[in-house]
């Protein structure tokens, strides 16, 4: 069972288990216009909810993403290192950041489905 | 990520037209202005490179010299020379002050009877300022408040133009004369800031809408906002003033010696001519470079650069993607002795260093129309 979430930073989170996916809205990115490089953290790394966990970066400006929740990068989408454009053309499909290890599933339950998600951007 | 407002800032002219276009509007220098439209930065980039973009440029400040003293009282505040300006012909200049640092930098051309000047827009109310308290003599200064600005640049520029207006096609690199486009009575100079041949049509407040929308018509010719604009001076190796050159930066040091010409580099008689001409003799300590990172990530300004024994030697001012390399460009200031072409230095970007090197500017081939 699976279950796409989203932060007020505008990241998607897919749950399934204790796992996650995470990537930027395609709000997100239609925001941030051209995307020519994501900086990806390494596997491994401890992420913290609400801290830096990837940059992506348009023609014009930097962006930090942050992590939706506690845990650990288990996969990187290394495709977006040639690829960086894929955030723009499939920001919640292909072009997804990383894969984490929830150390509290509970945290990602907070977070807005996307009826809530699709009024917060509208709001 | 958040949206920005432009509340507060200025509308152009053209500011309706923006919003029909659906340009995103942001506060540009107290303008409102798009940063782009619905095509983005990336595609109207390669419009300007491939075919012919159109960028309003109204926020900058267009000011009239008037007056049998006009050219010896300009004279005293930039480093052109103005003297050997023929009419009809324009210059790139900048403003000095005492130490030789840059107020800002400016179009001159010389209009017969008059000198007809561009300066930037964040920059207009001090560059005017300055100008009335220091020319000296008969000089009459009036701010073109009524005119709007408008660029077309990109190599079929000049076939869309001359469709309105036959022979602007003739006029050469940094030609700047009075044109009647599409009826309106234009000041057209065949110049930009994108390093392709175009023109900068400084046009009637009240026919500037139907002029742009006479030239978005053509087939060529598409909109582009102040991102491509910045991402195609970038690439072209153009200073944007308040980053790469500014009060703290020399001529000299901004690698611009080109625009001061031999007569008034030999007798100076501007602000900080002093010091421009001692930094002629001996060097300056720094110089504006072209930086190549060797990796895919922009260093954005204030990045700063070392040496490879990790010891600080100069700061990024301006960097970002070029979108017609595909690969990030930047250009800073470095020390001297590291400003030769191919110098590898790192670039610390979010506490990790990146390998860079010093590059020739520009980073894409000027395309200027010499005739």
């Amino acid at each position: 069972m699976s279950d796409k979430r989203y932060t007020e930073d505008h990241e998607w989170v897919m749950v399934s288990g204790s796992e996650a996916v995470v990537g930027i809205s395609v709000h997100a990115q239609e925001q941030l216009g051209d995307i020519v490089f994501v900086e990806l953290p390494d596997v491994g790394k401890a992420l913290v909810k609400g801290k830096e966990a990837a940059v992506v970066e348009s023609v014009k400006a930097a962006s930090e993403i942050y992590a939706p929740a506690d845990g650990e990068v288990l996969e990187v989408n290394e495709a977006l290192n040639d690829e960086p454009g894929k955030v723009n053309s499939a920001a919640e499909g292909d072009g997804w950041f990383f894969k984490m290890k929830l150390s509290d599933p509970s945290q990602v339950a907070d977070l807005m489905d996307e009826a809530a998600y699709k009024s917060f951007i509208e709001g | 990520m958040d949206d920005t407002s432009a509340s507060g800032a200025k509308p152009t002219v053209l500011y309706a037209l923006h919003q029909e276009l659906g340009g995103k509007i942001v506060p540009f220098a107290g303008y409102a202005l798009p940063v782009q439209y619905p095509a983005g930065i990336m595609a109207e980039h390669k419009q300007a490179r491939e075919a012919a973009a159109l960028f309003d440029v109204s926020h900058m400040g267009q000011v009239k010299l008037t007056g049998a003293d006009r050219v010896a009282a300009l004279e005293a505040l930039v480093p052109a020379d103005l003297a050997g300006l023929a009419v009809g012909r324009q210059r790139y200049s900048f403003f000095t002050n005492d130490a030789g640092g840059i107020l800002d930098d400016l179009m001159i051309s010389n209009q017969g009877e008059w000198l007809f000047l561009v300066v930037n827009a964040a920059c207009k109310e001090a560059d005017i300022a300055h100008l009335k308290a220091g020319l000296k003599g008969d000089v009459t200064l009036s701010e073109l408040t009524d005119r709007a600005l408008v660029a077309v640049q990109g190599p079929k520029a000049a076939a869309v133009l001359a469709r309105l207006a036959p022979g602007v096609q003739t006029l050469k690199f940094m030609d700047c004369k009075p044109v009647e486009v599409a009826g309106a009575a234009c000041l057209v100079s065949r110049s930009g800031y994108t390093g392709e041949d175009g023109y900068e049509i400084s046009v009637p407040a009240d026919k500037a809408e139907a002029l742009v929308r006479r030239l978005l018509d053509e087939d060529e010719v598409a909109p582009a906002g102040l991102g491509a604009r910045d991402s195609l001076r970038l690439e072209a190796g153009l200073c944007l003033y308040g980053h790469d050159i500014d009060t703290t930066t020399t001529p000299v040091e901004a690698d611009l010696v080109w625009a001061m010409q031999k007569r008034r580099r030999q007798e100076g008689g501007f602000p900080g001519a002093a010091v421009v001409q001692k930094q002629l003799a001996e060097g300056a300590g720094r110089r504006r470079v072209g930086l190549q990172p060797e990796g895919r990530a922009p260093m954005r300004e204030g990045t700063v650069l070392q040496n490879a024994q990790g010891e600080d030697v100069g700061v990024v001012t301006s960097g970002g993607f070029g979108p017609t390399l595909g690969a990030p460009v930047a250009m800073g200031y470095v020390t001297a002795d590291l400003a030769a072409e191919g110098t590898a230095l790192q670039a610390v970007v979010r506490g990790k260093a990146m390998p860079c090197r010093v590059a020739a500017l520009p980073f894409v081939p000027h395309n200027y129309f010499r005739g």
